[in-house]
């Protein structure tokens, strides 16, 4: 018995969160987008997470074997991208895309780099940005909710001077407009974000100075500030995209940058871009800043002060 | 009443339960005792006794060696029967040790002066009377306690730490609620000695009646005040606890002396008060002995010397088959894998964990969540030290500010990959230090 007893060092007891718990509060955070792209957009909009969560899961499981490394599909973190790469893709995409998009987003996305935690960029807009490029067509094609007519989206109709009718506030805020499948709804995200919040699991700063810069700078070039911030992928992008873990700055001065530089090429890729919506870029750019965001934003550490002060 | 604390830091389950409200009872004389010539930080202590020779309790059996140490004393009366090389609790290795067999007659020597009259000692007579007593700092650290009462650089106020923050021990509240007069008599002899006008004694918000007794005691003395902290870890930490009580930073790589301040724990405060006033060399010391390992958890004055065994003994065995035996508090206790190796100074606790407790965690790759950071009291990046670490860059991680880490284990508390971040910074200190 005596030889039995088990060394380390300490800490000997640990906190009960785990990267498990921490995925699956995103997954219960994503819920209320999910129930309301069901509700806009059919059946079909479940059909395509699930298909893109089957993948996603799948292509990390074999990637795993594939590089003899340790299968974590049980981490749920392929299910998580899964769920945001439906999330960014149109809710009339064909299913073969989306699985292309998913084997994509992890394989490209996240297992070349060495798995989670270690990639550089977020594996789910990897995949879009593949998928954009490689089917423009099929990636800007809207349908309307409830009825499926194809129709333009709110940021293409800015963008191409359509003589359509944009949503109103509050079809836009409720997610009663046309978009990607779960960015519509402002409200249902924000719920999600709350959760997430409340869990800790992220913080304001990149929210907040993605969306306020975005605010401020479409005021400055002359845009609908609410509508700006509303339309197009910014809530998702901002709650739920650029404060990804992995791939976010670790400091609140880094995450504040981060959330600046999101914010100012969204708006630049919006306003002077060829494309109506940025958001997506906006973040895979800024993902490529964050090891010299936290080079240059360490916190100041405790007694940094000069001993002559007393 | 105002509560204070610090900035960062992580909330623990407190766990105190299992021992709250168990009064501190002496144990019984041990068969046999091995104190370890070295219990304090600094040179060891030199034998002065021969294998054979009859020792009462509080017989000075190690002479102190130079300025930083501390002589050790005979906690139980009966004979020397070797003086070897024995298993240390804290090194983990083999130090000299004096082992004693008792005699079962617990005969005291004959006691050290009394001092009633302490305040018309010099400083120097005091510092002199608790080196003589073998007082080294009772918070863990086991620093020479003389050494810290004779600061080059003055000191302005006294902060008696009545934290206990790491989860599990109740000792020092048990000890504030049993000696409230004791203790503030000996915070007292500590301010005279560094000549500080203010002292304050700073006890955590969850232990209610240490700090209703301790107030009665406080509000006969006009300079000393109670300061009552919020629940949170690493509030002892001397460091922190300067920050919450009275906003001075002690400067990186720096001591509390350098703001004015002398931290001292408040189970030091006791035995430096029993060696002035009544004569009494350190001899014993208040051990929480608790975990869901034991059978009935106890807050045990123990004599130095003895064996974890025999403490467990005292609280009824095992409840089942343990899995991990600590010795201090679960956040930066040490583990021991022999279970004959002895209490020492410094040692606030022995907890014992059973096998499911005790059992690893998968570790992941750090997703670079920031909790850690967050977590981190000394504004450090705990996750990026233990990336530099696991890499072996060790000035990498010395640039990230690995030295100024303090080991409390906030971050890998709440790291969600399970990363075992301490045990990173460690492996760091010991490389760069060689």
């Amino acid at each position: 018995m005596k030889d039995r007893l088990v060394v380390s060092v300490s800490p000997h007891i640990k906190g009960k969160e785990s990267i498990f718990s921490i995925m699956l509060d995103v997954i219960i955070a994503l819920f209320p987008a999910l129930i309301v792209s069901i509700y806009l957009f059919g059946w079909y909009a479940l059909m395509l997470v699930l298909i893109s969560v089957v993948f996603c899961v799948g292509t990390e499981f074999f990637s795993q074997k594939l590089f003899k490394k340790e299968i974590t599909i049980n981490d749920l973190s392929a299910v998580v991208t899964g769920i945001l790469l439906a999330f960014v893709l149109p809710p009339n995409a064909p299913l073969w895309m989306i699985a292309i998009g998913a084997v994509v987003s992890i394989l490209l996305g996240k297992q070349v780099f060495g798995g989670l935690g270690h990639n550089l960029f977020n594996p789910a807009l990897v995949g879009r940005a593949v998928l954009l490029v490689s089917w423009p067509i099929q990636m800007t094609t809207w349908v309307t909710p409830f009825d499926g007519v194809t129709s333009a989206s709110p940021l293409n109709i800015i963008k191409m001077g359509l003589n359509e009718p944009l949503p109103s506030y509050l079809n836009l805020f409720l997610g009663n407009r046309v978009g990607c499948l779960g960015e519509t709804s402002v409200l249902a995200l924000l719920i999600g974000a709350g959760y997430l919040l409340y869990k800790k699991h992220i913080k304001l700063y990149t929210p907040l100075s993605f969306i306020g810069t975005v605010a401020v700078l479409s005021a400055v070039l002359g845009g609908n500030v609410l509508f700006n911030i509303m339309s197009g992928g910014i809530i998702l992008g901002a709650f739920f995209m650029a404060t990804d873990m992995v791939t976010s700055p670790l400091t609140k001065k880094g995450k504040v940058v981060f959330g600046l530089g999101c914010g100012l090429l969204t708006v630049l890729i919006r306003f002077k871009g060829g494309t109506p919506e940025g958001v997506c870029y906006a973040i895979l750019i800024m993902n490529m800043f964050v090891p010299l965001i936290d080079r240059y934003t360490k916190p100041k550490k405790f007694g940094l002060i000069s001993v002559k002060e007393r | 009443m105002e509560k204070f604390t610090f900035k960062a830091g992580v909330h623990l389950p407190a766990c105190k339960k299992l021992t709250i409200g168990e009064e501190i009872k002496e144990t019984s004389i041990p068969q046999q005792v091995v104190i370890p010539l070295s219990q304090h930080i600094g040179c060891p202590a030199q034998s002065i006794v021969s294998k054979g020779e009859k020792v009462k309790v509080g017989q000075k059996i190690g002479e102190a060696q130079g300025n930083v140490s501390v002589p050790v004393h005979s906690s139980i009366s009966g004979e020397v029967v070797d003086i070897c090389p024995q298993l240390h609790p804290v090194s983990g290795k083999k130090a000299l040790s004096v082992i004693i067999k008792s005699d079962g007659r617990d005969e005291w020597i004959e006691k050290g002066k009394r001092h009633e009259d302490y305040f018309r000692l010099s400083s120097k007579e005091i510092c002199n009377i608790i080196k003589e007593a073998g007082i080294a700092g009772l918070g863990g650290a086991a620093f020479p306690t003389h050494i810290k009462l004779s600061p080059p650089k003055e000191v302005d106020t006294v902060i008696l730490n009545g934290v206990e923050c790491e989860p599990y021990l109740s000792g020092d509240e048990q000890l504030m609620i049993k000696h409230p007069l004791e203790i503030i008599e000996g915070l007292k002899i500590i301010m005279q000695t560094v000549k500080a006008s203010w002292g304050i004694v700073g006890i955590e918000d969850n232990k209610p009646r240490a700090i209703d007794l301790m107030k009665k005691e406080i509000a006969k003395q006009p300079n000393i005040s109670l300061k009552i902290l919020k629940e949170k870890y690493p509030q002892g930490g001397e460091k922190q606890l300067i920050k919450a009580l009275l906003n001075r930073e002690v400067p990186s790589g720096g001591l509390p002396m350098d703001v004015g301040v002398l931290v001292d724990n408040v189970g030091t405060s006791f035995a430096i008060r029993e060696a002035v006033i009544r004569g009494f060399p350190l001899v014993s010391r208040v051990v929480t002995v608790t975990g869901w390992g034991v059978f009935s958890p106890k807050n045990l004055r123990v004599r130095i010397g003895s064996s974890i065994s025999f403490l467990i003994e005292e609280c009824g065995g095992f409840s089942f088959v343990p899995g991990k035996v600590i010795m201090g508090g679960p956040m930066m206790g040490i583990t021991q894998y022999n279970l004959e190796v002895p209490v020492v100074k410094g040692t606030s606790g022995i907890l014992v964990f059973g096998q499911q407790e005790a059992e690893k965690e998968n570790i992941r790759d750090c997703i670079r969540c920031s909790k850690c950071i967050d977590a981190c009291p000394m504004g450090l990046l705990p996750c990026m030290i233990a990336l530099y670490a696991q890499n072996q860059d060790w000035e990498k991680a010395k640039e990230y500010n690995l030295l100024d880490c303090m080991e409390c284990g906030a971050c890998t508390y709440v790291c969600p990959a399970k990363r075992p971040i301490v045990q990173y910074v460690k492996w760091a200190k010991d490389k760069l230090k060689c």
